[in-house]
């Protein structure tokens, strides 16, 4: 690849531009198969364009070689731990991508008439009660395609509430320091002020400083629990007191609910409204980025907000159930992505709920939060954990001691990792703690491989000591090493040129 | 439970490790009044009972087969073998976002080249990795230029899908953002030139194209009249239409969006899909999203990272230009994968397939008695018809004639309960055209 900007050595795998041979195919269409006049006359009145798309033509192997090369250059929770702290890269089971792709499911148009799609319905609704279930809320709304967006859809359902309470003026929303940049962009998207809450020493929200920050003005408190640090607020109840006393609703970022399944209900805890991350929790794949599913559950308070439309169901005498889509909601905040949803995932994660029940999804939280500790206990003497007690599915360590004693970060010994075919954990997040290393090893881990994990940095951290530059310079065996992200932010390259 | 893989032995193992005696010690932290009974939710099922129940309740869904004239943003297109098997493959579905770069160049390159074919098909120099869908897309598309020109109104076309419409309503009530609506021209059904007084203070004219009614609008005089007047021109596109139509950024569009389900995604009842989000170079840094840059590594070879994040959630925090953080990055492999396949002459011939089977079926239909169509505009393979009598019934009739003939567009506005749109792809062979239009000349005749 040359370029005026940018030359370089060859990278591992061309991009696929740049294999285009004119007049190679991949794909055949069909002839039209009809009677008509040309096709310019046809669209006469339109503008076409002047000149083709530059699009890349090769045959259909040349393709497939060249993506599955391409695939060969990922790490994937298929090939091994990937404790991403916040991210819950759970194992995905495959009879789920199966049951996704039914033709029942995935041939279905969102304008066929609700009689012809009862079952895709039918899913939807009993996936809602399966998620209330689980989180003890009242309704859930399966639309938003992600965390995010679930958040924002969370936040509108507590602005409208507001305005419909004589609280047009509350104009902030309240979010701890520890929480996830999301939080933050989400309450700035629907127009509020943001204002950071300093947590405790103990690394959790503080009611004082809470009730202190707490004024007239506030609509929110979005909170995650647990927290980013992995710990649980144990002060949960008084926090739901002093918020909903000072009318203002609490936002609960689901993120992190694959620690409390069968343990805790945010609903219990008083909250308003929460949304999951069924790309987390309930086990479908990322996707190197999605696509994934966030839907929101709510309490009475905000039920009349949910997002149209809604499944519901009706019970004629006689007749068996009937599902349909109900738009008749005026106070809903209205619609927040076309159609109904990401169906292919809410099929997967329906999938994973009945395989494991009850029982197993409180099991998978357990032994979440076992994995965690474990590791939590055979690193501790190594890395400093700067909130040492008993965490839920996830923890902090920190890299402080070893970046003092011999120059090695996190972001270092997060490279030196990748060269052992682990993935790093979530490094630099959340940002109170210095050289945070925000590990989650999800219940699909076996001992052995917590094992060997756990082995991997404790052997880093004695190669920081005698042998550092193996670990500033890591790392060595990836197919790349270290882009140069500073140049990448400079010098723009966003699409390949000839 | 086989998803777990510890024995009782490795827990207890664990257990002492850590020091405590059982498992619920680990959950101390949560007060007592809040632990959760038994979840309220059956006992669990094994592969084969799952597998019978979710076949059980597909098999009570009509699949949508090649009698199908259903679009209105969601469309029946063929999908290469190819494409599943790739999008298919264990490390890139079951990768996260591509945050350490040198183990997900694989996931980090195929948004490059998906960013690449983006900008090819739009004629816009900047493309994201993509979007939740098309109607969001819309909304981050409009806030994008609003951002740019520090203005806080909207004026949207009534040829916007009414449901994107909504999306950008709700998008827009949080900062309160004012919306005001453009008609169409009643004749052409193309959206009429908004005059300067609506426009004045508008930091965005948002279109779509073709727009909803099937009808292929003219942008050049829609961008030249929100640039006098200081607004930018967004505009929401279906991609498979830009193998042959003039590309967005040609007219005058400073931002592109559009929806790559009909790359390569099955309709899969209205998602996952992915959105696309284009634009002009001058507003890169007000651009929501993930973005990949081309970059060198410590041995000079090139390779790709995430860059530009300080526009990002995770970076920029409050300040952010978007919460959003996943860009459906499977669904966006796939468009880029069917984009491979096809090339540039299968992407301008399957158009031609579809332009040519729905001028064929749609000269067909006006043959018929009280048959006429909605608009004169040109269309692309989408087209809006007005019946003689209510569309939705219509639409019950020809089902039991096994022919789903389109979209009752009463559900959308009772103004148009006597119109349908019917959206034709290759998918709908010629057999099924004939077999429509006699259907729909037995109907209208009244007979049973």
């Amino acid at each position: 690849m040359e370029s005026p900007e940018l030359t370089g050595a060859p990278p591992v795998e061309p991009p696929i531009f740049e294999k285009s041979r004119p007049g190679h195919r991949g794909a055949e269409v069909p002839a039209a198969g009809v009677e008509t006049p040309p096709v310019a006359e046809l669209l006469s009145g339109a503008a076409l364009r002047a000149a083709p798309p530059a699009l890349p033509e090769l045959a259909e192997p040349q393709v497939v070689r060249h993506y599955t090369r391409l695939s060969h250059l990922n790490h994937a929770i298929d090939l091994g731990i990937y404790p991403l702290g916040s991210c819950t890269m759970k194992y995905n089971p495959k009879v789920n991508d199966e049951l996704a792709a039914l033709p029942g499911f995935a041939a279905l148009h969102p304008y066929q008439n609700p009689s012809e799609v009862q079952g895709a319905l039918e899913l939807m609704w009993e996936l809602e009660r399966s998620l209330c279930a689980v989180t003890g809320m009242h309704r859930a709304t399966l639309q938003p395609s992600a965390g995010a967006h679930g958040e924002l859809v969370g936040i509108l359902m507590i602005q409208a509430y507001h305005r419909d309470h004589g609280g047009e003026n509350r104009d902030t929303v309240i979010v701890p320091d520890s929480a996830h940049g999301t939080n933050l962009a989400t309450a700035t998207m629907a127009g509020y002020r943001v204002r950071e809450l300093p947590s405790s020493g103990r690394g959790l929200i503080d009611p004082g400083a809470l009730q202190a920050a707490l004024t007239e003005r506030t609509a929110a408190l979005m909170l995650t629990n647990p927290n980013t640090l992995g710990l649980f607020e144990e002060d949960i109840i008084e926090i739901s007191r002093l918020t909903h006393e000072a009318g203002a609703l609490i936002y609960y970022d689901g993120a992190n609910l694959n620690a409390i399944m069968g343990k805790a209900r945010p609903g219990d805890m008083g909250m308003d409204v929460v949304h999951m991350n069924l790309h987390k929790t309930f086990s479908t794949p990322h996707g190197g980025g999605g696509p994934g599913s966030g839907p929101v559950a709510v309490g009475g308070t905000l039920e009349a907000y949910l997002p149209l439309p809604l499944v519901d169901r009706r019970d004629d005498p006689g007749a068996g159930p009937y599902f349909y889509l109900e738009c008749d909601r005026p106070r809903s905040v209205g619609r927040v992505k076309g159609f109904y949803g990401n169906v292919g995932v809410l099929v997967r994660a329906y999938a994973y709920i009945l395989r494991m029940g009850g029982e197993g999804l409180r099991r998978a939280s357990e032994d979440a939060v076992l994995n965690a500790n474990y590791l939590r206990a055979r690193l501790c003497d190594l890395y400093e954990v700067p909130f040492d007690r008993m965490c839920m599915h996830e923890f902090v360590a920190s890299a402080a001691r070893q970046k003092q004693e011999t120059g090695v970060t996190a972001r270092d010994i997060a490279k030196r990792l990748l060269d052992h075919g682990v993935h790093a954990p979530t490094i630099y997040f959340p940002l109170i703690v210095p050289e945070a290393m925000m590990i989650e090893p999800t219940e699909s881990e076996d001992l052995a491989s917590l094992d060997r994990f756990a082995d991997l940095l404790r052997d880093i951290d004695r190669e920081a000591r005698r042998e550092p530059a193996m670990v500033t310079e890591a790392p060595h065996t990836t197919p790349v090493r270290r882009p140069d992200e500073t140049r990448a932010a400079r010098q723009p390259m966003l699409r390949w040129r000839s | 439970m086989s998803y777990l893989p510890h024995t009782d032995a490795d827990r207890e193992a664990m257990l002492a490790a850590i020091g405590v005696s059982s498992i619920d010690d680990l959950f101390a932290p949560i007060p007592a009044q809040l632990r959760a009974g038994k979840l309220d939710l059956p006992p669990g099922l094994c592969e084969a009972e799952v597998r019978t129940r979710l076949e059980t309740l597909a098999a009570r869904n009509q699949v949508c087969g090649s009698a199908s004239f259903l679009g209105a943003g969601c469309y029946n297109h063929f999908v290469p073998a190819a494409v599943r098997a790739l999008i298919g493959r264990a490390e890139f579905l079951t990768a996260y976002t591509p945050y350490q770069a040198e183990v997900s160049q694989g996931t980090l390159q195929h948004i490059f080249e998906f960013q690449t074919a983006v900008c090819e098909l739009t004629g816009l120099e900047v493309a994201n990795a993509g979007m939740y869908d098309a109607p969001s897309a819309l909304a981050e598309g409009a806030f994008l230029a609003l951002r740019h020109t520090r203005r806080e109104k909207l004026v949207i076309s009534a040829g916007v899908h009414p449901e994107a419409r909504q999306v950008v309503a709700t998008y827009a009530s949080g900062p309160g953002f004012a919306m005001t609506e453009v008609g169409l021209d009643a004749i052409s059904g193309r959206t009429r030139l908004p005059d300067p007084n609506q426009l004045a203070g508008t930091g965005a004219l948002l279109a779509q194209q073709p727009n909803f009614f099937g009808v292929i609008e003219d942008l050049t005089p829609l961008a030249e009249v929100a640039h006098a007047a200081g607004a930018m021109l967004v505009v929401m596109q279906n991609p498979m239409t830009l193998g042959l139509l003039a590309t967005p950024g040609s007219q005058g569009a400073d931002v592109a969006l559009g929806d790559v389900q009909v790359f390569g995604s099955p309709m899969s009842f209205g998602g996952p899909s992915a959105g696309y989000l284009a634009c002009r170079q001058e507003l890169l840094r007000q651009l929501p999203g993930r973005l990949v840059g081309q970059t060198l590594d410590l041995e000079g070879r090139l390779c790709y990272a995430l860059t530009l994040q300080a526009r990002e959630q995770h970076i920029r925090r409050a300040k952010a230009t978007s919460n959003i953080c996943s860009n459906q990055a499977l669904n966006a492999l796939a468009a880029t994968v069917y984009l491979a396949l096809l090339g540039p002459a299968g992407l301008r011939e399957l158009g031609e397939v579809c332009v040519r089977r729905a001028h064929y079926l749609q000269a067909g239909l006006l043959g018929l008695p009280g048959v006429q169509s909605a608009y004169s505009g040109p269309f692309f393979h989408e087209f809006a018809l007005r019946l003689p009598g209510n569309a939705a019934a219509f639409a019950e009739a020809m089902r039991a004639r096994g022919v789903e003939p389109g979209v009752p567009l009463g559900r959308f506005d009772p103004a148009f309960a006597d119109c349908l749109l019917v959206a034709v792809t290759e998918m709908n062979t010629p057999a099924d055209l004939d077999t429509y239009i006699a259907a729909a000349r037995d109907g209208l005749s009244g007979g049973a």
